[in-house]
């Protein structure tokens, strides 16, 4: 309030200054002969310059600032579209990838498994031949030994009663050998 | 002549004599400092308004924000109801703000410094507050005068007080602008006086202080329109919401 009042006092301080002083020099603002030129020409140029720009150049700056808010919001949400739409083919893709990955897994299973099967199935054929053959070979020992002894005394038979000749030049009765190296063998034995 | 400080606020006729009956309307260097701020004024913010680029250039930021600075004054201090005055304000704002730096190149002449502008200004801002508020609470708008919360016993002294400071209202607006650009400028005018009768050996302090005092000058240059600006915008306020 004070500070008001001492400004008004200041104006007409000023005022009666220019009273007293008019033709010294003075202030030429007090000075009213373009007072009137002054005030015509502020309201001209003033007038002209809000007209204009209340008109002409406001509305259009407004409506600049509007279309670019409007465009930077638009571009936000299609950036946010886009986005979400990046995150979907991503889920895609990786869904895929899994996907694509048990399915390799399975077929690498199973492919496994039937390797498997296959090498079981032929090792128990061979294994079936290889005992095949084995029993057989067994069998062929077993006859052959099961014939030997027999062979083995009809060979020393003969092989006596052909030395008894030789050495004494008698046929001997064939049944006494046998009988002889029958006895022999079963000692041996 | 020309070393009395008060010499660079002479109003002089350029061109000839136009009188309509007894009345001097003639082209001043005044009136060609008017022209020119509101020229200036036109073209800088149709040039930043002209074309609408996403990225904004440098004249179009600076008209944008101009209008966001504006416009966000007006709202903070006179609230939405006072968007239809956005342009006036704007308008009042631009045209003090280029007049006083007009004012500040050397040789201009500072519209802003003659109390006659500065007072039309301010009573035309005065009577159409007044007019305004009185349109939008009719007798109502009275209630100003009559603060809330006050005792009876005070009241009497209390509306006078309002009351002249209400009247006041347009002599101190247009006060204030007018002082401060003419003690700036003649300050300055002081110095560079200084500088001048001191000559080289002397003459490098008023020279500093000249060169301070021309920053000084421009800060003042644009606080004052921003004074200027933001006091209308509270008058409107008083007017538009009255709070009373």
């Amino acid at each position: 309030m004070f500070f008001k009042f001492s400004q008004v006092a200041l104006f007409y301080f000023f005022v009666f200054s220019k009273v007293n002083s008019a033709e010294s020099g003075g202030m030429p603002q007090l000075n009213p002969e373009f007072w009137f030129s002054q005030i015509f020409w502020l309201i001209v140029t003033f007038g002209f310059m809000f007209i204009v720009l209340a008109k002409l150049v406001l509305p259009k700056i407004s409506e600049n600032l509007e279309t670019r808010k409007a465009q930077i919001s638009d571009n936000i949400e299609n950036a946010e579209k886009q986005r979400l739409e990046s995150e979907n083919k991503i889920k895609e893709f990786d869904n895929l990838i899994l996907q694509s990955k048990n399915e390799a897994k399975n077929l690498f299973n199973q492919t496994r498994e039937k390797i498997l099967k296959d090498v079981d199935k032929k090792r128990e054929s061979l294994e079936k031949e290889i005992n095949e053959e084995i029993n057989k070979a067994e069998k062929d020992i077993e006859t052959l030994k099961n014939n030997s002894p027999e062979k083995i005394r009809k060979i020393a038979i003969e092989t006596s009663s052909d030395l008894v000749k030789q050495l004494i030049g008698v046929d001997v009765n064939q049944s006494s050998i046998s009988a002889i190296v029958e006895d022999i063998s079963k000692r041996r034995n | 002549m020309a070393s009395n400080p008060m010499y660079q606020f002479n109003v002089y006729r350029i061109g000839p004599e136009i009188k309509i009956g007894e009345i001097d309307l003639s082209f001043t260097n005044a009136s060609l400092f008017m022209v020119i701020s509101s020229l200036a004024v036109l073209i800088i913010f149709n040039l930043g308004s002209k074309k609408n680029s996403l990225i904004p250039n440098k004249i179009q930021l600076l008209a944008e924000l101009s209008y966001t600075f504006v416009s966000k004054m007006i709202s903070d201090t006179a609230g939405s109801k006072a968007k239809p005055y956005f342009s006036f304000i704007f308008s009042l704002f631009m045209f003090v703000l280029f007049c006083n730096m007009f004012g500040m190149i050397p040789y201009a002449f500072t519209v802003t410094s003659h109390i006659i502008v500065t007072f039309v200004l301010a009573a035309f801002i005065f009577v159409g507050v007044t007019v305004i508020g009185f349109m939008k609470h009719g007798f109502g708008y009275l209630k100003l005068f009559v603060p809330s919360g006050v005792p009876v016993v005070l009241l009497p002294l209390i509306v006078v007080i309002e009351v002249i400071s209400y009247l006041s209202r347009p002599v101190s607006l247009s006060v204030r602008l007018f002082a401060n650009m003419m003690a700036g400028h003649t300050m300055m005018k002081v110095f560079g006086g200084f500088v001048i009768s001191l000559g080289i050996v002397g003459g490098w302090l008023p020279l500093g202080f000249s060169v301070a005092l021309t920053g000084l000058e421009i800060l003042v240059a644009f606080l004052q329109a921003y004074v200027f600006a933001i006091l209308t915008c509270i008058y409107l306020n008083d007017a538009l919401n009255l709070h009373h």
